[in-house]
């Protein structure tokens, strides 16, 4: 597991761009590059028998994208859905995922000695798919190795990880 | 000066693999009592350009056996022999074989050079054999020398110095052209032998012009690629300054050399999707420049020729992606025209009616632009269907049968992908009534028929669906031996099953009737295969059959594979769609119908019929609006012969979608099939009415 993060810390030695978004108290942030779009939250179709937290699929001009509530999967903020309800496009491993979560914040660039180990900690997200702490003034970020989590089997986003 | 020959190598295969199917057809078209001149010629002339590319390429194995081949169709065509079905098949042969080795250069599989060999010693001998009853023999002395000639210089030294000696001899208009007889060798008027005779002993007399000559045809074949795309070869051919294009009157010169000696005309017509729209158009201009004493008959008789060719070369090579793209994008704009229409409604006013105007205008061009775009995926099933009088000749003489291949509504167009996947259920129709369908001669005419048999290939359009239809005029299929195998089998059959179902059995995994298994047919692998690729393609497939008669395999398909005919249902304020071919009927029913088995199972009593019911609210966990049967309303969807009753809230509507993957960016979705948007905006999803059959008694037992 460190040994995965030393890796992808060492990749980027010169620092990487985040977006920086929140859920509930806690910010996240995930690397810029994944992130294609962020747009409103509408006129989801549910598909059924699908996890709690894939809220369904949406048509983003053209192309069936489906749609994950981070907030229900980490069990973070207050799940309601409205004009204000954000929702990122990622596009990771050459597919698109909207992900919805409380709020974006900024984008903030952030130097290697600002990013810190994760400890290994028992909560609702795995630590495997923490690629460390930010650390920007009294704020901490969360960083998510983003693609890693959405191809992950606990997602059920693709084939091979439902099966 | 080098150059890298490799970046034309597609080009090179593609109009090779043209030229090979060009040939393969005209040759199973030859009368072989009575060849047409032009015919042969036209053979001839594709076997030529093949050799001269391959030589260009340095292909030198692909060069050898066309060699071979060249010589005897050129002794044919000189009427120093006469054709014989034996030739045919050698010549089939050796399109096979070149097949091959263009195969093998292409990466994509081996060559049998025991093959090569035999076809290769079969075409000499059958040149040899007939050299005895042609009387000229010197004429065959040269032109075996003037092919060696020309052969040698391919595998020596290609394209460059042969463009340089090409471009010399090109240039100087002013140089007087052969006299007309050397021309009549290439000409596609029918040449008798004492003709060409003439201009060959002029090239024995002269020998300069002789070389010049064969510079010429090999520079022709040198050219037949880079026409293949004007543009970009020919900027390339510029900028390495290369010889060929850099000047007008090289080029210029070049027409010319068309116009004489006729060979481009085949390279013109032959290939199909070629970009030959620049070469017609360019031409005439080029021709009235050219000096008209130089040939001016022939390219008045030219001119009109091209004329009336032109307009159905014109196309182009486009990659299917963009297509796709485009028609994605088609998509997105009936789209937005709906959601446009809908924003309409809720305007008032004096806009109102400019804008109702407008929209109807914006509705009526999408539309037509739509047919359009869609058009652009359409391709006749001749693509098709020109492969089939080869497998019926092949089949036909290996079976010691007669058979004859009918092929109609070969301009019926279809989706490019139904005419790659349509193939080999086609193939597999075709041998199983040219095997088992059509009678050996002897008992068709026990039978009082023609000892000929005919397998008929019909395609037309029917509503919204392609029909293709097989059929043949053997001895049927027997239905007493049917239903015999079928209880040996233990398949469930009764004796006063209607014909329909009994003609349905053959569908059956492992279902054969044939007596002997042969090479051709009678393992009863197939025809349950050919069904189901059927089904892939949302077809049906249908038999019809008379003892003694014949039998007629029809093969319904939608238009395309991109858009399919929907009902919208509505569950608890969910939109599906279900496709419409697959529904026998909706209908509204009451409590009473409702039957139950056990605990779990629900039956629907329809007409005398009981059917599982799967109310879809149950298998989509949704609340619906209908709780009681008599809310809702049923549909009657049957797939592979299983009918299920689906209950769902109400209908909204029939409209056609297109279909868009939900496994691109997310999974398989158990029941679903995939997903489309609505005039909305909104997603809708397909139901998978195949796999909500096999649901029924799964989830009957889930629910319980």
């Amino acid at each position: 597991m460190t040994m995965q993060q030393e890796v992808g810390l060492n990749s980027h030695a010169i620092g990487r761009e985040f977006l920086t978004f929140t859920l509930g108290q806690e910010e996240y942030g995930i690397d810029i590059l994944k992130v294609q779009e962020i747009r409103g939250y509408d006129a989801v179709t549910p598909i059924a028998n699908t996890p709690a937290f894939i809220k369904g699929v949406i048509n983003l001009r053209g192309t069936i994208v489906p749609i994950v509530d981070l907030r229900i999967k980490f069990g973070l903020g207050h799940v309601e859905y409205g004009q204000f309800t954000v929702v990122i496009i990622l596009n990771v491993g050459n597919r698109v995922v909207g992900v919805v979560v409380d709020g974006v914040s900024d984008v903030l660039t952030l130097a290697v000695e600002q990013i810190k180990p994760a400890p290994e900690l028992s909560a609702t997200i795995d630590t495997g798919y923490i690629l460390g702490l930010g650390t920007v003034g009294e704020r901490m970020l969360i960083l998510v190795e983003i693609e890693k989590l959405m191809g992950s089997s606990e997602m059920a986003l693709t084939d091979e990880a439902a099966a | 000066m080098s150059l890298d020959l490799s970046q034309f190598y597609q080009v090179f295969f593609e109009e090779t693999a043209e030229h090979l199917g060009a040939m393969e057809s005209l040759l199973l078209n030859l009368d072989v009592g009575a060849p047409s001149m032009e015919d042969l010629n036209a053979i001839f002339r594709a076997a030529h350009s093949i050799k001269g590319g391959s030589g260009t390429f340095g292909f030198t194995d692909m060069t050898e056996v066309t060699h071979v081949l060249e010589t005897l169709l050129d002794r044919l065509r000189k009427q120093e022999m006469t054709l014989t079905d034996d030739m045919v098949n050698a010549f089939l042969r050796a399109g096979d074989v070149l097949a091959m080795q263009l195969a093998a250069h292409r990466g994509e599989g081996e060559v049998d050079a025991a093959e090569v060999r035999s076809v290769c010693e079969e075409l000499n001998a059958l040149a040899v054999g007939g050299a005895s009853s042609a009387p000229p023999a010197p004429v065959v002395a040269v032109t075996g020398k003037q092919e060696e000639a020309d052969y040698g210089f391919f595998g020596d030294e290609p394209v460059v110095s042969a463009s340089d000696a090409g471009y010399g001899f090109f240039t100087d208009d002013a140089q007087p052209p052969q006299p007309d007889p050397g021309y009549g060798f290439f000409d596609a008027v029918p040449t008798p032998a004492a003709a060409a005779d003439p201009g060959y002993g002029f090239f024995d007399d002269l020998p300069a012009p002789v070389s010049s000559e064969g510079k010429a045809v090999e520079a022709d074949a040198g050219f037949g690629f880079f026409e293949d795309a004007p543009g970009s070869v020919a900027v390339i051919e510029d900028a390495r300054g290369y010889g060929f294009f850099r000047e007008t009157p090289s080029q210029r010169s070049v027409r010319e050399n068309k116009q004489g000696y006729g060979i481009y005309e085949e390279h013109e017509k032959a290939d199909e999707g070629q970009p030959a729209a620049a070469v017609p158009a360019a031409s005439p201009g080029r021709r009235a420049t050219d000096d008209p004493q130089a040939d001016g008959v022939r390219a008045g008789k030219r001119a009109t020729d091209r004329v009336v060719a032109a307009p159905t070369d014109t196309s182009i090579r486009v990659s299917v992606e963009k297509v796709d793209q485009l028609i994605n994008l088609m998509g997105e704009l009936v789209i937005t025209q709906a959601m446009l229409n809908q924003a309409a409604t809720h305007t008032d006013g004096v806009m109102q009616e400019r804008l109702e105007h407008g929209l109807r205008q914006l509705e009526r061009n999408t539309r037509d632009l739509q047919e359009a775009v869609m058009s652009i995926r359409m391709l006749p099933i001749s693509f098709v269907f020109s492969r089939f009088p080869r497998v019926v000749r092949d089949l036909a003489g290996k079976l010691g049968k007669q058979i004859e291949l009918k092929t109609l509504g070969e301009s019926t167009e279809l989706d490019k992908g139904l005419i790659e996947k349509i193939a080999d259920p086609l193939t597999h129709l075709i041998r199983n009534s040219l095997d088992h369908g059509i009678e050996l001669p002897e008992k068709r005419v026990a039978a009082g028929k023609n000892p000929k048999g005919t397998v008929t290939l019909n395609a037309f359009h029917q509503g919204g669906s392609i029909v293709i239809e097989v059929s043949d005029d053997g001895g049927g299929l027997n239905r007493g031996k049917i239903l015999g195998k079928a209880k040996e089998r233990g398949l469930p059959v009764s004796d006063d099953m209607p014909d329909a179902d009994v003609w349905m059995l053959i569908f059956e995994a492992g279902f054969s009737t044939a007596d002997v298994v042969t090479d051709v047919s009678g393992r009863g692998v197939g025809m349950d295969v050919v069904k189901r690729n059927i089904a892939e393609l949302g077809g049906r497939i249908e038999l019809d059959s008379h003892e003694g008669s014949g039998t007629r395999t029809t093969i319904r398909l939608p238009l395309t594979l991109a858009i399919l005919d929907g009902l919208s249902v509505s569950i608890g304020g969910e939109v599906y769609i279900a496709p419409l071919n697959a529904i026998i009927e909706s209908l509204q029913v009451s409590e009473t119908d409702l039957k139950t088995v056990g605990r779990d199972g629900r039956l629907l009593k329809v007409r005398g019929e009981y059917l599982p019911l799967l109310p879809l609210h149950e298998v989509f966990n949704i609340a619906p609006k209908a709780r009681e049967l008599e809310q809702g309303i049923v549909i009657i969807v049957e797939n592979e012969g299983r009918k299920t009753a689906l209950f769902v809230d109400e209908l909204l509507g029939q409209q056609q979608v297109v279909i868009k993957s939900l496994e691109s960016n997310f999974r398989k979705v158990h029941g679903i099939s995939g997903a489309t948007i609505m005039g909305d905006g909104r997603v809708a999803l397909i139901l998978d009415v195949n796999a909500l059959g096999a649901m029924v008694a799964q989830h009957q037992a889930i629910a319980g």
